[in-house]
């Protein structure tokens, strides 16, 4: 087949499937939690409730859109849509098999760590143009959670990297031929879930938008389509980390007897899942207990993993 | 990638141009944000993908963000931007103007005497980088390391001296301190008494 119009087909593919299941997992996390709970969650619309996403879409579709008069217009507008952008970006990289891979950059975990370091601005601006006193709170928390948690985000993966050797994503799934880095890289697999779960700010790490001190913190201001940009963009974001973590800890596309496609599908929704359970299982910490939980254990110890896995690699190459 | 390198530089510059002339903060640290970003597909388009990357994730995703975080903790209000506009006057201009126009001029004096721009021989990737730095450059690693260790052990030293309670500890510390309370919390960021 052509090769640009198989690239544009995967290209789309990919967007098509990302924003999809990042809509379905609304309904997911409600009949999940609601599991969890020891109720139903939503069951009516449609089949098992599925429609219920498409009943919640018309709606927010259809609210008033309004932009409170003492905000900042221009920032207030463009602040949502930097969330969305820097992560749907981000699924530019990710190989899905060998095949479904938009570009192969050979600077591919610094390209990810880039884009979600600019994602921190959706929330931060967000939080400042609405020139409201809980939503800039919740927009200083966001910038100091984000912050501190991106250090040992990015130290996190130098283990797997040097284990692999390469920056390159497709190659970090190819040396997983043998062996799952998750085993050689426990604590590494450990923190970057961690950072990955205050990255996306999903619950205990929701401290942004902690609805019971904060009203709803970044987001107080906004309604109509802008607020479900964060929503879907903070979905978009657990579907990238997931996804990021079955390529970088549990092998990717590999597997035996059934197709890659299926596989990577199969790894990625269970991490989702697992974040739909923290969600319903752990509560919320205090925001300094979270900032020198970051500082004091995280950091030291990603630099303990980060120097026992070099010195073991340097061994090894002996 | 010609192209693509004149359209991210022209970016780039008008940003810069913009981030000078706005007069509220916030405004100013987002078109410096960009410009940082152009510079880093100007780095790309030369053949750095390494460095295009640290570019936006220390510069722009890192230090900005920092930037950011401080404006809005200080909340600079309406009248920062009262105050902006009486600073920011054309006569400002003229001193780095002069000094940028010397600059313009050299560049464009060595461009014309080495004739057309040379596209980059090739892409550096991050392997060249890392054996450079810890080849012929190591000794400039190390020393930028002394001077980070220097610069995190003075700002935990300027950070915790209140908490440590020596100067300016009011009556709420003291107690708290006497109780063995936490010392995060009475850190400079929760102010106290009537401020």
């Amino acid at each position: 087949m052509n090769p640009v119009l198989l690239k544009i087909i995967v290209l789309v593919g990919i967007l098509l499937v990302v924003l999809g299941l990042a809509s379905g997992l609304i309904w997911l996390e409600r009949r999940l939690l609601a599991l969890w709970q020891d109720r139903y969650g939503p069951n009516r619309v449609g089949p098992f409730g599925l429609l219920q996403v498409m009943a919640d879409m018309i709606k927010i579709f259809f609210k008033e859109d309004w932009i409170p008069p003492f905000a900042d217009k221009w920032v207030f507008v463009f602040a949502p849509s930097i969330v969305m952008i820097t992560v749907l970006l981000t699924f530019a990289i990710i190989p899905f098999t060998s095949v479904i891979q938009i570009t192969d950059m050979n600077v591919g975990i610094l390209f990810f760590l880039g884009m979600s370091s600019l994602g921190v601005y959706s929330v931060v601006l967000g939080g400042w143009a609405s020139n409201n006193k809980y939503s800039l709170l919740g927009g200083m928390r966001a910038a100091s959670q984000m912050l501190s948690y991106e250090v040992f985000m990015g130290l996190s993966l130098m283990g797997t990297v040097m284990l692999a050797g390469s920056f390159s994503l497709r190659a970090i799934v190819e040396a997983q031929q043998h062996m799952w880095f998750v085993i050689p890289q426990f604590l590494g697999f450990v923190l970057f879930f961690i950072a990955g779960v205050a990255e996306t700010r999903r619950l205990p790490f929701d401290l942004p938008e902690a609805e019971s001190e904060l009203v709803a913190g970044f987001h107080s201001e906004y309604s109509g389509m802008k607020f479900g940009m964060f929503f879907v963009g903070e979905y978009l974001g657990v579907i990238l980390i997931s996804a990021l973590i079955s390529v970088l800890f549990f092998g990717g596309w590999l597997g035996p007897v059934l197709p890659p496609v299926v596989w990577i599908i199969l790894k990625t929704l269970f991490f989702i899942c697992f974040f739909i359970l923290l969600r319903a299982a752990l509560p919320r910490p205090r925001f300094d207990q979270l900032m020198s939980w970051g500082w004091k254990w995280m950091l030291p110890l990603t630099l303990a993993n980060l120097a026992v896995t070099g010195a073991v690699v340097v061994a090894m190459r002996r | 990638m010609d192209v693509l390198f004149y359209i991210s530089a022209i970016v780039a510059i008008l940003a810069t141009v913009f981030m000078l002339t706005r007069l509220n903060p916030v405004h100013a640290l987002l078109y410096l944000t960009v410009s940082l970003l152009a510079v880093s597909v100007v780095f790309y388009t030369l053949g750095a993908p390494f460095m295009a990357a640290l570019e936006i994730v220390i510069y722009a995703g890192a230090i900005m963000v920092l930037f950011v975080f401080v404006v809005m903790l200080l909340n600079l209000g309406r009248h920062t931007i009262d105050t902006e506009r009486t600073w920011v006057t054309p006569g400002m201009f003229t001193g780095p103007a002069i000094l940028a126009a010397i600059l313009v001029g050299e560049v464009s004096y060595l461009l014309a005497r080495s004739g057309p721009r040379t596209p980059a021989a090739a892409v550096v990737g991050p392997h060249q980088v890392a054996m450079s730095l810890y080849g012929p450059y190591l000794l400039g690693v190390e020393l930028a390391s002394f001077l980070l260790l220097g610069a995190l052990v003075g700002a935990y030293h300027v950070g915790s001296r209140r908490a440590r309670g020596r100067t300016g500890v009011n009556g709420s510390d003291r107690v708290r301190i006497a109780t063995g309370g936490d010392l995060v919390r009475t850190g400079a960021d929760r102010p106290s008494g009537a401020a």
